[in-house]
């Protein structure tokens, strides 16, 4: 698409005294509150992005950790029990020669959290601060965050699968742990955070440091 | 800015980066990038409406067969297991994992079915008419949002997960419900590759004003 100014500068909504929607691109006198095409809530910056961005960001990693602590399957086997935590999972699927899925699954439920919790810190902390990625790595970056962030909830379904199925009264029995809970919160409130951020903050510390 | 006519109606910005474009002809099967961001802008496809209305019903009635119909089978020494989507939602039932239980039953079957009722409600009466139905711009604001929400796919590999973990302590079978959420899966996704979201929003506004 062609932009509004000249093919080297970029002219933004907000520098041409207009506010744009995130919803459906249409944009409007910097005045208009409410969005004449979808309805949606205009704001030329949301500038309490970051603040919702850094307290979901908390609430999640405060749930991460009984996530890990606690079990997430318990087993129960001709009156014997067994408890799983997430990576005790992962280690019962290496000791079942099932590298495949293991990797899946310590991929899906510890580098995905954790790799979210510290890509969202460094986009929030790198508004406003000159930074080693250039806007378009940081916006890569996010996608990804958005993108790949929901399928942390994978561990979440195979403990629902698994208790669904292996009910054989005294023979097996599966049921979730408590952890369970904790960690879909936990990936619910990250979601969140990531949807809290506002790209549209990585653009503008670009402007003001044309480096 | 002086020098640049400001007609808001045929301005778009982008929604990442803030960037002013000037709205142009896109034509069908191409697809028109954010100058600055490269965020795809718009992406038109031919007799996209249809389609979309056409994927989105198959989409709704895919996920009924799914939810009632038996999804796997599991055997083991004498012992026979049936269960249905419907199980998966109430294992968590019990004292304080019942609300997870509300959020599985959420995450995979309510906000998907909520989602294509919604795309179906703002498109389709366009398609049929001409005129989009009343509160049709909420509907579709909706579906957009729930985009994130609905987690059909990851459920999929989610089953596929816990079959090799139960594999080896018992046989299972796929019933009916399995295959259904599978195409379900599939269709969705074709859904949201037909499905333009600027150029619905484009149109919804020309057809509403008139």
């Amino acid at each position: 698409m062609e932009n509004a100014r000249r093919p080297n500068a970029v002219l933004t909504a907000r520098q041409a005294g207009l506010v744009a929607c995130t919803t459906c691109c249409k944009v409007h006198p910097s005045a208009d509150a409410r969005c004449r095409r979808c309805g949606s809530v205009l704001r030329s910056r949301d500038v309490t992005s970051l603040q919702r961005v850094w307290a979901w960001w908390a609430a999640g990693l405060i749930m991460y950790v009984p996530a890990n602590v606690y079990p997430m399957l318990r087993t129960a086997t001709l009156g014997h029990e067994t408890q799983n935590t997430i990576v005790g999972g992962v280690m019962e699927l290496i000791a079942h020669h099932a590298y495949g899925v293991a990797l899946i699954v310590f991929v899906a439920s510890v580098i995905i959290p954790v790799g979210k919790f510290i890509a969202i810190a460094f986009l929030a902390l790198s508004i406003n601060r000159a930074s080693i990625l250039s806007a378009h790595a940081r916006l890569r970056l996010y996608e990804v965050v958005e993108f790949i962030g929901r399928w942390s909830m994978l561990d979440v379904f195979v403990v629902a699968i698994l208790s669904a199925l292996v009910q054989f009264q005294f023979v097996a029995n599966v049921h979730p742990g408590i952890a369970a809970v904790s960690f879909a919160l936990s990936v619910a409130f990250t979601m969140l955070s990531a949807q809290s951020f506002d790209p549209r903050l990585i653009w503008d510390a670009d402007e003001a440091d044309p480096s | 800015m002086q020098d640049t006519p400001l007609d808001t109606d045929s301005l778009i910005a982008c929604p990442v980066c803030d960037a002013l474009h000037h709205v142009t002809d896109v034509p069908d099967n191409t697809r028109a990038r954010c100058h600055r961001c490269h965020e795809v802008l718009f992406a038109p496809k031919p007799d996209a409406m249809t389609r979309v209305v056409m994927l989105a019903w198959t989409a709704l009635i895919l996920m009924i067969t799914a939810v009632f119909f038996p999804f796997l089978d599991l055997s083991a020494g004498g012992f026979e297991q049936h269960s249905s989507i419907m199980d998966a939602i109430t294992a968590f039932s019990d004292g304080l994992l019942l609300p997870l239980s509300f959020a599985v039953a959420a995450l995979i079957v309510v906000l998907p079915a909520l989602r294509l009722i919604a795309i179906l409600y703002a498109v389709g009466p366009m398609m049929i008419g001409y005129v989009p139905a009343r509160h049709a711009t909420a509907a579709f604001r909706f579906a957009q949002m729930l985009r994130p929400w609905s987690m059909a796919e990851i459920f999929i590999v989610g089953v596929a997960v816990a079959l090799v973990k139960v594999g080896g302590l018992a046989t299972v079978a796929v019933g009916p419900a399995f295959w259904a959420f599978v195409a379900l899966v599939v269709v969705t996704t074709l859904n949201d590759t037909v499905m333009c979201r600027l150029t619905i929003w484009k149109t919804l506004e020309d057809r509403t004003r008139s």
